[in-house]
This record gives C-alpha cells, structure tokens and sequence, in this order.
C-alpha cells in the first residue's frame, strides 16, 4: 500500500512541476509578458518600465525568475489583483463555495440518472431503451453547454416561470428553500455531460463485469438474478467509475465556468471571466494554476480510493 | 489493434473501396451514416447557400428587425439589426467548420509528431513528452483557451491555432500507445535489422499501421474543435463580430430571450448537429475500422 502510494504521490508532485512551468510560461511567452499591462497604459517612459521591471524583478535571468515565482507559489503568496488589490488566494477562496456547490451536486445528480441509465441499458442490451440511450448520450455530448443553458432558462424561467433565470439566491432571501431552487437550473445544466459520460461508462463496465466467471458461477449456485446484479456485478462495475469521476474534473470545471456564466453563478468560473475583462493577470493565472491542481487532486484522490475500494490494485503495486 | 497479428494481416488485403469490409461495417452503423450526410449536406448549404440567398449576411434592414421565422421572407426571421438569420447561419457555418476542420489538421499534426517521437524514443525522451501531454491536460481546456486568448489578439488564424495548441494532447496519446506496440512488432524490428534510419522507420513503417485510431481521433477532433470555437466565440474571446461564428451568434443571444428566442435557439441546434454528427461518424469509423467488430 504504502510503496503504491509513494509512487503515486511523487508522479503527482513531479506532474505539478511542469503544471508550473507550463503555467509560468503561459504568463511570460504572452507578448509583452508580465510588462504589458504597464507598457499599455501609454503614459509611461521606458525609464519608468526598467524602473518596475527592476522592482518587479522582471529583468532577471528566466530560470530565477521561474523559481522565485515557484517558491512565491508554494508559500502562498500568489501575487494580488489589480482590480482591488487583495491577495489572489483571498479571492479564490471566496469564489470556490459557489462552483464547488455546483460540482458536488451535479455529480451526484449524474451518478444517479447516468448509473441507472448505464445499469439498464447493459441488463437490457439492445433494447430500445439501450440504444435511445446510446443516442441520448451522444447527443448530450456534442450540445454545447452554455446553449443547454439558454434552453433551459428559456423553457422553465421564461416560458413556464418554474425556475430562476439566474442568481445564487434572490437578494434579501436568502433560505435553503430559495437557495436550492436557484441552484436547480444551472445543476441539470452542468450535470447534463456528466450524466452523459457516466451512463456510457457504466454500461461498458457493467458488461465487462456480467461475462465474468464469478458471475457465471453465482447463476449455476442459483442465486437469484436481482440479487446477482447488485451484489455480484453492481460492486465490482462500480469501481472503475471511481477512477471515471476523477478524470472527469477538467470537463466538469469547464461546464461549470459556462454554466455559472450564463445563470449568473458567483463562482470561480466567472470570477476568471470578469478578470480576463479586466486584464488583472495575477488573478487569471492563479485560477488557471488552481484548477490544474484540482485536475491533479482529483486524479490522486480517484487512484487512492480506489486503492482503498478495491486492495488487489495496492497490494499488486501497479 | 488487435491481439493476433495474423488477423490485421488479414484485414489488410486489398479490397474495394466500396465493398470493402470496413465501409460494410461503416454503411451497418446507421447513425454514422446519417452523420456522414448530415455534414455533406451542412458543407454543402455553407458553401453554396449564401449565393442563392436574396439577402446577404452583412445586409442592415432597421425596419425589419425582429422578424419572427416562418412568417415572412425572411425564412429564419432577422437579429437585432434586421440581418437575414439564415444568411447568417450559413456564413457562420463556413466560419465554424473551416475552422473546425483547420485546427483538426493543425492539432493532429502535432499531436502525431509527438506522439510517434514518444512512442519510438522510450526512455528519456519518451517520458519527458508524456508527462508534458499529462500536465497540458490538467488544464481544464476553457480556461487554457480562455486564458491564452486574452493574451493574443483574436482573428481566424489565431483561433485556429489556439485550438490546435490546446487539443492535441489527445491524439498525442492515442498515436503513443500504437507506436510503443507496434515498435516490437516483427515488421518493424524487420525494417531495424535492414538498416532504416529512424525517420524512415517511423513515418513509412509505423505511422501506416497506426492509420485507423488516427483517423477516428481526427474526426472526433473536428467535433471537439467546433465545440471549442463555439464556447470561446460565445464567451466573448473566439472569432469577432462582424465575422459571424455558429458561437458569436449566441453571444448576446441571452439578452433577447423573451422577446427572440429564434436568435439562441437556431445557431446553437446547428452546433448541436454539427457536431453530434462528427461524433457519430467517428463512433461508426471506429468500429468500421477494428477488425474484431467484424462477427456477422
């Protein structure tokens, strides 16, 4: 287990190095690079610019100035917004709630619809259900979101007026009731690929698992075939979609940065939206590092579950 | 692709075009061809429609604006400026799909150079490549697009090649994995002992081999690049006004929701079509193009 582990924590902190370097270079490669800002103003002499890039330490040789960000970055110190001046983390920290709520609960919308989806349309394979769904979830993922989005506000906010069209909460109102029927519209928005990917991926695995001896085995002792599926196949289908919603974080992050756009969502996603309006670089750069490393957590923290789920992986070392 | 070398030594004799194994098994997946016509007929209204039109995209009638569809000349009604909605749509068509196909070509072509020098240099090198593919894909994709584009200025070139730059990192791995495979395959250990160099093994002896996955993935990538454009376009940052895209359409789409929904609905059911089609068609190729699909 432990050996497993190590391993796959040093892959990850390996893969956060070059993240940082990628990231680094994003920020310097950019015409103009860091300086740009400044020089765009106008009204500055190209004495007043060596004067800040002096200060800023912009005249250094790359490599140093890549490892003073880097150790910048680690200590926390993520630079601040040109907009109002406070601490990047600061702002983020206040933005994460809103998408994390939005992320968490849209998952766990998917698994349930995208689960069951999945589960039936492998025990009935070929069925007409299986393959509308086949054909449902191909169309779910090529609708772009952000129109999902606008079909959605346009049937249930301004046709039928069952939801909000936008907005965590409506101002002065702020009760659970209020807040989770806001949060309806933009979590089947967002949901909608995940589901999509869910279903399609627990179909396979469960049709991996059903030809299975043990499976075979469970039929020929006479155990009954409800029980055989939730207990035999369901547990073991399962597991892989662990490693499933893992790697599915870079999609949701992105759905959820178009689904808080257009239903007006406080979170991280329009917070990096309205700071690339503004050019406030330090801020746009720290959501683009910090989403990189929810990607990577949320791969480490899938391997290590299922480790956890299923000890024949840590034990083998992989 | 397939475990018995023998069997893609079989699949691999000369056949038609037509009554080919591979098109039999493409023609049997009906939604792929349903795709494949889809966009021949998309392709076909973007290139040819805008000269039938009686209106022209860039075409201001300030007394018809907000015409509904279906009820007057104007077949798909008129935006805010009173422009003909379909001319429109057709123009943005050619726009998107070139697009589309564009940083297709741009992003295989990198993502196969990378893909066949990491796949054949194992050790070092190869690793050094992957690992630069995994961490380019921690990049949640919109927000490297959204990032990156802010930074340059935007113009039909410049999104094709912000799309091709973010988009490759897939095919980089599908081509990884069937180049290390084929590597210790006998042709190609063959090739080495006959004194090849390197290039030639590569590009005349390898990369034919690993033709099927890179197809599929091409043509999943022109989905994934339409979407792509559509996302950035909608977002204020893809292609800009006046040069109409299926995403800048819907940019201020939102805004009119009560009073024209026709100005969100239509562009977004053409990306909708769009790329649901590419994505059956590649879903048909891929079982058209594996020989274990092929039990009657």
């Amino acid at each position: 287990m432990s050996s497993f582990l190590l391993q796959r924590l040093m892959q990850a902190l390996l893969l956060l190095l070059i993240v940082s370097m990628i990231g680094f270079a994003i920020l310097h490669l950019a015409p103009g690079g860091p300086m740009s800002q400044f020089a765009a103003g106008g009204d500055m002499t190209q004495a007043d610019l060596d004067r800040i890039a002096e200060q800023l330490g912009l005249n250094r040789p790359l490599p140093v100035q890549y490892a003073e960000w880097l150790w910048r970055m680690l200590s926390g110190d993520w630079g601040v917004s040109y907009r109002d001046q406070q601490p990047v983390l600061h702002i983020i920290a206040g933005h994460l709630g809103p998408t994390l709520e939005l992320m968490l609960t849209s998952t766990l919308l998917a698994m349930l619809i995208g689960a069951w989806i999945g589960i039936i349309g492998a025990v009935k394979r070929y069925s007409i259900f299986d393959s509308m769904a086949t054909i449902g979830t191909m169309i779910a993922l090529s609708i772009p979101t952000f129109w999902f989005g606008l079909v959605v506000i346009y049937v249930f906010s301004v046709g039928l007026g069952w939801l909000p069209s936008g907005n965590r909460f409506t101002i002065g109102d702020g009760s659970f009731l209020n807040r989770l029927h806001h949060l309806v519209g933009p979590c089947i928005v967002l949901a909608l690929v995940s589901t999509a990917v869910w279903s399609r991926y627990m179909r396979s695995s469960m049709l991996d698992v059903i030809n299975q001896d043990f499976v075979r085995t469970a039929r020929a002792k006479g155990v009954p075939e409800r029980r055989i599926l939730m207990t035999h196949v369901l547990r073991n289908a399962l597991l892989p979609m662990i490693t499933i919603t893992g790697l599915h974080v870079p999609s949701l992050l992105s759905g959820a940065l178009v689904t808080e756009t257009v239903f007006t969502w406080p979170g991280m996603g329009r917070l990096f939206l309205d700071s690339i309006s503004y050019r406030d670089y330090p801020v746009v750069m720290g959501i683009l590092m910090f989403t990189a490393v929810m990607v990577l957590l949320g791969s480490l923290l899938a391997d290590l579950l299922y480790g956890v789920a299923d000890p024949r992986i840590a034990r083998s070392g992989r | 692709m397939s475990l018995d070398p023998t069997l893609d030594a079989l699949s691999a004799r000369p056949e038609g075009f037509w009554n080919g194994r591979g098109m039999r098994r493409f023609r049997r997946h009906k939604l792929a061809v349903f795709g494949a016509i889809t966009i021949l007929l998309m392709t076909l209204a973007c290139v040819v429609g805008p000269w039938l039109l009686p209106y022209s995209d860039t075409f201001i009638d300030i007394r018809q604006r907000f015409a509904a569809p279906f009820g007057g000349p104007h077949v798909l009604g008129t935006d805010p400026l009173g422009r003909d909605v379909l001319a429109r749509l057709l123009m943005a068509g050619r726009i998107s799909l070139a697009v589309g196909f564009c940083a297709m070509v741009l992003s295989m072509g990198i993502g196969i150079m990378v893909g066949l020098a990491a796949g054949f240099y194992e050790g070092f090198i190869g690793a050094a490549l992957m690992r630069f593919v995994d961490a380019m894909l921690c990049f949640p994709s919109i927000f490297l697009l959204l990032a990156i584009s802010a930074l340059i200025s935007p113009s039909v070139p410049s999104i094709v090649l912000l799309i091709a730059m973010t988009s490759w990192m897939e095919v980089a791995r599908v081509v990884e994995a069937q180049i290390r495979s084929l590597r210790t395959r006998e042709f190609a250990q063959a090739a080495v002992a006959m004194g090849s160099s390197n290039l030639r093994i590569m590009v005349r002896e390898l990369l034919p081999n690993a033709i099927a996955p890179i197809v599929v993935a091409a043509t999943l990538n022109v989905a994934h690049a339409i979407l792509a454009e559509s996302y950035i376009s909608f977002l204020g940052y893809g292609i800009q006004p006046p040069t109409p895209s299926w995403g800048n359409m819907l940019e201020n789409a939102q805004s009119y929701l009560t009073s024209a929904p026709w100005l969100a609905i239509i562009p977004g059911a053409a990306i909708t079509l769009a790329v649901t089609s590419f994505n059956f068609v590649g879903d048909g190729l891929r079982d058209a193009l594996d020989p274990r699909m092929d039990q009657p």
